[in-house]
């Protein structure tokens, strides 16, 4: 193999694991979300007597893969190299950093071999069983231990803004995990949950809606606030609003996730307060995309060479968008309409493709080549940077806008009523208007696939390392 | 008092730390702190304990 360097100072080891981790269970993820794609769209070709290949299996497997596989990775990976980077000093206990990893690869094996065996308990982005939750809470006292151990042998006074989100992250992802997954085992991989009914509802959409908010949004942030300016080359934009905009993100999020039970045997006044605490979310949320969007300013020349940085700026955009979206659906009259149409999967994918995708490639792009001994963002090939930045962003694209097509049409065909107060439309018609939607999603699907399987090469060729590292930033392509 | 005057006390608690927060962090006398702090992104270069020795790093 190549010649991965050993920094002086800065702990990589790890760091690199899990960056080479992160590009491996994307290309995995999306592949199985490509899968199901072309499920829905063509069920007669996909159609399959093995269980383990059906819908209902391979879709929390894709979930699961790409959320705390890819993006999990991605996390593990810049956390490491932040901390280390602002805090002026290496990882507190290495070896359990090394540990971490271990753990979180097979955490990732075994939902991989369970999820398609059939094998969950039936939570939403929650699925695993009771033996590989208890696997993840031991990974991730140790993830704390290595992350917070590090914050307190800092050699610096402040700790830099990207730190607090990780904190954040870290602290009460393993508070919702706990909590939601409180259960009594039954069998070796059969559990109950302890909550029941709505209860049960309640904790599992708190749970759920803050994998969002803090896996998939404060840990990012945390990536952004310093990827960003690092690769725009100029301190952020202000950081008394990231301070600001920090307390006021996380004080809110937590108390959103009624809004994904609008309608239900929910008592209504949570149900309001969910939605009344989600469109106040929209304020800190895009406190963070301009705080993002405004360290270009003055440097928007840049955008033009550096493909890098389009990743990074370009999910800010959507994560702006995407964050009007959410606190807008979750408008109990919007929900109304939107709820269990495909207008949520395609609200999902604006912020898990566009916003946690994008950002932590544009990372990624600048983390690899520094784990190999160049220069950050000297990938092998910077043209191919612009290639999947390309990919990426058009697959994003068609997926959204083919699922707001979807979603409004299903959500207006299932409450159409005729005169005499039947239904206009079977659910049936629905579904085969959604074909040509379907059909669209798959394609945008594998664009932003094969977008990731260009950058898996080019990972390949930097690992390589095929040419001399003075491919620089400015040969680029326009 | 009922569960009421709680809530509303709450959401009172919380105004206040809202605005405390934009207070402390936008006041003039933690400006430079903070212009200092914006910057450790770019005081990562140089390696402050590079004379130290590292806890070996192995693989492979």
């Amino acid at each position: 193999m190549s010649n991965p360097i050993d920094h002086s100072t800065y702990n990589y080891d790890v760091v690199r694991k899990f960056a080479v981790m992160t590009v491996v269970w994307g290309v995995v993820g999306m592949l199985v979300g490509v899968i199901i794609a072309a499920q829905l769209a063509w069920p007669s070709i996909m159609y399959t007597d093995l269980p383990w290949l059906t819908f209902g299996r391979l879709r929390p497997l894709h979930t699961n893969a790409v959320i705390f596989a890819f993006g999990g990775s991605a996390l593990f990976s810049t956390s490491y190299f932040i901390v280390q980077r602002t805090c002026h000093t290496n990882l507190f206990a290495p070896g359990l950093a090394k540990l971490t990893f271990w753990g979180w690869q097979l955490v990732i094996l075994s939902a991989a071999i369970t999820l398609p065996m059939g094998y969950t308990s039936s939570k939403e982005y929650a699925e695993l069983e009771w033996p590989i939750d208890i696997l993840i809470t031991l990974v991730w006292v140790c993830y704390g231990i290595v992350f917070f151990g590090t914050i307190v042998k800092r050699k610096t006074s402040h700790i830099y803004v990207a730190n607090w989100f990780f904190g954040a992250f870290i602290i009460t992802v393993a508070v919702l995990h706990i909590f939601n997954n409180l259960e009594i085992p039954v069998a070796p991989f059969k559990s109950y949950s302890i909550y029941g009914g709505a209860i049960d509802a309640m904790m599992q959409w708190w749970y759920g809606h803050n994998a969002v908010g803090f896996f998939l949004t404060a840990g990012f942030l945390g990536i952004m606030y310093y990827f960003v300016p690092k690769q725009a080359e100029r301190p952020v934009y202000s950081y008394r609003l990231s301070i600001v905009h920090f307390w006021a993100l996380i004080a809110t999020y937590i108390w959103a996730g009624p809004h994904h039970l609008h309608y239900t045997a929910l008592p209504n006044w949570t149900q309001t307060l969910g939605m009344v605490m989600s469109l106040i979310l929209l304020a800190p949320s895009w406190g963070g995309m301009i705080n993002g969007v405004m360290t270009l300013s003055g440097a928007w020349h840049k955008l033009r060479t550096d493909p890098i940085l389009k990743f990074l700026v370009v999910s800010l955009s959507f994560y702006g968008m995407s964050t009007f979206e959410g606190p807008m659906m979750a408008i109990k009259t919007v929900n109304a309409l939107s709820h269990y149409t495909d207008w949520t999967i395609g609200h999902v994918h604006s912020g898990a493709l566009g916003w946690v995708a994008m950002v932590s490639i544009g990372a990624m792009y600048h983390l690899i080549p520094i784990m190999y001994g160049r220069k950050f963002g000297e990938m092998y090939s910077i043209r191919l940077i612009n290639i999947h930045f390309w990919l990426a962003t058009i697959g994003t694209v068609l997926y959204i806008a083919s699922m707001w097509v979807n979603g409004i049409m299903q959500g207006l065909m299932w409450r159409a009523f005729n005169d005499d107060g039947t239904l206009t439309y079977s659910f049936v018609e629905s579904v085969e208007a959604s074909y040509p939607g379907y059909m669209i999603r798959a394609i945008g699907g594998v664009l932003f696939l094969t977008g990731m399987l260009i950058m898996a090469y080019n990972l390949w060729k930097t690992m390589r390392a095929d040419v001399p590292s003075a491919a620089t930033l400015t040969e680029q392509s326009a | 008092m009922d569960a009421n005057d709680l809530r509303g006390i709450t959401t009172l608690i919380v105004m206040v730390a809202f605005i405390g927060v934009c207070i402390w962090a936008y006041s003039s006398k933690r400006k430079s702190r903070f212009d200092e702090a914006s910057q450790l992104p770019f005081s990562d270069e140089e390696t402050p304990e590079n004379n130290k020795s590292q806890e070996k790093q192995t693989h492979e």
